[in-house]
């Protein structure tokens, strides 16, 4: 019983966390700042997995969802900047 | 409201509160670089929501090692979460990771024709 | 003004659609339908001791096939679009230069990062991991190799025969499964084994050793596509 209320408490924290900087991610102005809130909501999301009893998910999605995906909107970032400044 | 603090139906809120964030940013938006980080967005709530139907309360990982033969008298179809839509999941993110390459790809060479990024400005193709 | 009308009404309809949906919901108490017989019968007729590999290598291994087509699918359009042309393929990037922690690290780190993919998926049956997950760790370290040194050149030759190699290896040894065992993609052509040993569940840590190979040569390729379009001006 107690086991299950830690449970419930730490999904609610990281949950409502997700959706805030998923908010932050659409309303703010500067790309970076974007990009990187995507990678986060992408993190929280994989703790939110591994809360539910499903590891091979949650390592999947920490290393391509939160790894490569942001890595790649770098290089995209990096090719804009040269034109914009 | 006991019966509210089940971690199944809270997945299940954070996942359709994903998806409603990802369709708004993905319809108001104007750059296209976070029309793409929305799409993401999008991308995890569902599948957020697939792994969130296949939960089942008190029960373990689907891997049969010491401490699922000890939960319930060896009988691993007491014990174990279901399966399926775990693997699902599974080949959902991989393509959803293509598709976000893919995209990226075509908008460095929007970037590149017309040297902007609004997509309002690109109305070759309006009649 | 028009514009914001018509998207708040796009999201509440979603948010009526999704009301309904969570109101409804009762969860499940037990396992039912085909999970029952997969969690039943799973570990005596794949013999893997993780579940989720046995779904996705052997009962449902043509959608893994699929997966595997549009992953190959999309690498090659991102050949296609990202290609320099002829003059910007002799710049040099111009850089400020890597720092000496990056390229000190990088020598001891890249080694134990390749290790650590190669592990998790030669063990995908016995605990969680994967195809998929060791083939993204190994992309990682191709990555931290190239950031160490921005003007490396990657084999393309090796990177193209691994993947070509891997991706008709996986076929050929679907087509054993249908003359040896039971049908396609079926493991039971090499003997089951002990429960919980490396070498059990049949053919399954060679299919998903295939997959792993393919899936890290292919997203290597696409970040160092990505890194050479950095040249063109």
């Amino acid at each position: 019983m107690n086991n299950e209320l830690i449970y419930v408490i730490l999904a609610i924290g990281v949950g409502g966390l997700a959706i805030i900087m998923g908010i932050i991610a659409i309303l703010n102005e500067k790309l970076s700042v974007s990009v990187i809130a995507g990678g986060v909501v992408s993190l929280f999301a994989s703790i939110l997995f591994l809360l539910m009893a499903a590891p091979d998910v949650a390592m999947t999605e920490a290393a391509i969802g939160s790894g490569l995906s942001t890595l790649i909107f770098f290089y995209v970032l990096n090719k804009i900047k040269k034109y914009n400044d | 409201m006991m019966e509210y603090l089940n971690l199944g139906k809270i997945s299940l809120l954070i996942g359709f509160v994903l998806i409603l964030v990802g369709f708004w940013g993905l319809l108001s938006q104007k750059n296209i670089i976070k029309i793409i980080v929305s799409f993401t967005i999008l991308e995890t709530g569902i599948n957020i929501l697939i792994v969130a139907l296949g939960w089942i309360k008190g029960r373990t990982a689907p891997i049969i090692d010491d401490s699922v033969e000890q939960m319930a008298n060896h009988n691993v179809m007491n014990s174990i979460v279901d399966p399926v839509p775990q693997a699902l999941v599974l080949t959902a993110i991989v393509i959803g990771f293509g598709v976000t390459a893919l995209l990226l790809a075509y908008a460095m060479k929007l970037f590149r024709a017309k040297r902007t990024l609004e997509i309002n400005k690109f109305n070759d193709l309006k009649w | 003004m028009i514009k914001n009308s018509l998207i708040a009404l796009v999201l509440a309809s979603f948010v009526f659609m999704f009301y309904h949906l969570y109101m409804s919901y009762e969860p499940k108490t037990e396992l039912s339908g085909i999970a029952a017989h997969y969690a039943e019968h799973g570990a005596a007729e794949v013999g893997a001791a993780n579940l989720v590999t046995a779904v996705v290598v052997t009962y449902r291994g043509f959608d893994t096939m699929g997966e595997v087509t549009i992953l190959f699918l999309t690498a090659s359009i991102i050949s296609f679009f990202l290609k320099l042309s002829k003059k910007d393929e002799d710049k040099v990037i111009v850089h400020r230069g890597t720092s000496e922690l990056l390229v000190t690290a990088s020598q001891i780190l890249i080694p134990i990062i390749f290790l650590f993919g190669v592990y998790v998926f030669i063990n995908g049956h016995l605990t969680p991991g994967g195809g998929f997950q060791g083939g993204a760790i190994i992309a990682s370290g191709v990555v931290l190799s190239i950031m160490a040194n921005p003007n490396r050149e990657i084999n393309h030759h090796a990177i193209l025969w691994i993947e070509s190699i891997s991706g008709i290896f996986f076929v050929i040894i679907g087509i054993l499964g249908i003359f040896l065992a039971g049908g396609f993609l079926d493991n039971r052509f090499i003997s089951l084994g002990e429960f919980g040993d490396l070498f059990s569940a049949g053919a399954i840590p060679i299919i998903y050793s295939l997959i792993g190979l393919k899936v890290g040569a292919e997203i290597s390729n696409i970040l160092n596509r990505y890194q050479k379009s950095q040249k063109e001006s």
